[in-house]
């Protein structure tokens, strides 16, 4: 039953980040808020999970030429080093103040994905115009 | 400078990207991808599947640190891991048939709803 309950958040994380909205911001909140799995091991069955779906998509992307990795460095290597630091700190933070912090953090990215999808929408409209 | 100004603006980027993701154990390409169109000037598609090839490594090195401190249950990880395998194939087929527009919308209601609900 346990096992059948986190296939399906899973499920739920899958669908939505293969839609190309950031499965871990969802598969976190529903495993912790509907599964009562703890914050800190939430995040890290995120990073896992993340892992072989990341490696079949960069196959499909780069069949595709979606991959232009002309100055990723200078982006993946700091991003790496402070990964790790970010991690290393949030291991002696309290599961209670860091689900508080996560919600912060999901509220921020929430009201820049409303302006991104109004400002779709209206460019969605202004084209459908033109034609 | 160009060059240089650019690369640093890549850099610092990144620091907040990879910040993000080893705090929060994700969501780091939510933040990666808008940097990519706006520092990094790549067209929005390119910058999605980038995206994933800057993350892969940065979420590998995090991920180290979560088992090494024990963060691990096997039964959740092959749950999980099968459901979001599943899903994300369904998630790509199904993307392209709904207006992008109006999923980010929503879904972006549903992340804030979930914001909320973790704060109090």
């Amino acid at each position: 039953m346990r096992f059948l309950v986190y296939f399906v958040a899973g499920l739920a994380g899958g669908l939505l980040g293969g839609m190309g909205m950031g499965g871990g911001t969802v598969l976190i909140p529903i495993l912790t808020v509907f599964c009562g799995v703890s914050q800190h091991m939430a995040q890290s069955v995120n990073l896992l999970t993340f892992l072989p779906m990341a490696a079949i998509s960069l196959r499909v992307h780069s069949k595709n030429g979606l991959l232009d990795t002309e100055g990723v460095l200078w982006m993946a290597l700091p991003a790496t080093m402070l990964s790790v630091l970010g991690g290393i700190l949030v291991q002696n933070v309290a599961g209670g103040a860091l689900r508080i912090g996560f919600g912060v953090f999901l509220c921020f990215l929430s009201l820049y994905q409303f302006y991104a999808g109004i400002r779709a929408a209206i460019s969605g409209n202004q084209a459908n115009k033109q034609v | 400078m160009p060059e240089i100004k650019s690369k640093l603006e890549m850099s610092a980027a990144g620091c907040a990207a990879g910040a993000v993701n080893g705090v929060f154990g994700g969501g780091g390409g939510m933040v990666v991808v808008p940097l990519l169109t706006s520092v990094g000037k790549k067209p929005p598609l390119v910058a999605h599947a980038t995206a994933i090839l800057i993350i892969l490594p940065v979420s590998l090195a995090s991920a180290v640190v979560y088992l090494i401190n024990g963060w691990f249950d096997t039964e959740l990880f092959i749950a999980v891991c099968l459901g979001v395998l599943a899903g994300g194939f369904a998630g790509a087929k199904t993307l392209g048939m709904i207006s992008p527009a109006s999923a980010t919308i929503a879904f972006a209601a549903v992340m804030f709803a979930a914001g909320i609900r973790l704060m109090v």
